[in-house]
């Protein structure tokens, strides 16, 4: 299982990305932006969280002109499984790999804490090894995590199940800390090999520091 | 040489948090007679050109590909 990991000035997460990968015994490899493909055996591709760019003009928005990105787009073209974790999933959004938008949290508040999510949709290679409705505890850091879209994408993403995981209280019920239209927390693309969440369960790896829940999604990218 | 003022702002049906917390602090202030606020950014760029439709057609493209997000946002472009 190799991992790749792109790394864009400004990112911040790619270090504890690599260690939770590494942890469940992938190899791993952190790709520069500038890079203009990825290693050919890459299995699954992250974009790692922080701020890229600085987030100057929209969190994302400049990111996703850098050279590494057409490798992206061409990766997930052909199927290949791509992760976008908070800010990755900001530019996944950005470079239209994913449908809909991520606008200010509506309190303007930047949230850092643990908060629980339902599992909407198991019917992916991400969360299968999850059951639908499993309830899991996984830190949010965002200021830009209020996921938008209009009527006719919610429908067709109710259709196609591409909503991963909604913001609930511990017993499952909806409870939604960013103004995220139908509270929810990731998605992935209609072909089901891209995905995105705010979340980040690559910090959620050790039940010493709040939570393991992490563990069980990162590996369902294992065969 | 143009200049081109683009002012970026979220679309009429989503909702702008900035806006209303700015329209709530005006309250708090007592100015009274403010309907709605909205809150958006504008990008000012000097263009190295006389023709103005050249400029419309380059800047309508920048909007699109960088400058705005035309999911949530919409943009306004007026050259001077």
């Amino acid at each position: 299982m190799k991992v790749t990991i792109l790394q864009f000035p400004g990112t911040n997460c790619e270090y504890d990305t690599q260690h939770a990968f590494e942890q469940l015994g992938a190899s791993t490899e952190i790709v520069w932006h500038k890079n203009e493909s990825i290693p050919e055996d890459t299995d699954l591709l992250v974009v790692a969280g922080g701020f890229s760019y600085g987030d100057y003009l929209r969190s994302g928005a400049i990111a996703k002109f850098s050279p590494v990105m057409k490798a992206v787009t061409a990766y997930a073209n052909k199927g290949g499984n791509v992760l976008g974790i908070c800010n990755g999933f900001q530019v996944l959004t950005e470079a239209g790999l994913l449908p809909g938008a991520l606008k200010r949290n509506d309190n303007l508040h930047f949230i850092s804490k643990h908060h629980h999510l339902k599992v909407v949709n198991n019917d992916n290679v991400f969360l299968e090894k999850l059951s639908n409705n499993d309830v899991v505890n996984i830190p949010i850091a965002h200021h830009d995590g209020n996921y938008f879209i209009d009527q006719d994408g919610l429908k067709e993403l109710e259709i196609n199940n591409q909503i991963l995981l909604r913001y609930t209280d511990s017993t499952g019920k909806v409870q939604n800390p960013n103004g995220s239209v139908d509270s929810i927390a990731g998605i992935c693309n209609k072909e089901k090999n891209v995905f995105g969440l705010m979340p980040h369960p690559e910090r959620a790896m050790e039940s010493i520091l709040g939570s393991d829940d992490g563990i069980a999604m990162l590996q369902g990218f294992f065969k | 040489m143009i200049k081109a003022i683009v002012n970026v702002s979220l679309k009429a049906g989503v909702l702008d948090s900035q806006g209303k917390a700015v329209h709530h602090a005006l309250d708090s202030l007592h100015f009274e007679g403010v309907s709605d606020v909205r809150v958006g950014k504008q990008i000012i760029l000097k263009l190295d050109t006389n023709d103005k439709d050249a400029a419309m057609a380059d800047v309508t493209r920048m909007c699109e590909e960088l400058l705005a997000n035309t999911v949530i946002e919409d943009y306004e472009i007026e050259l001077v």
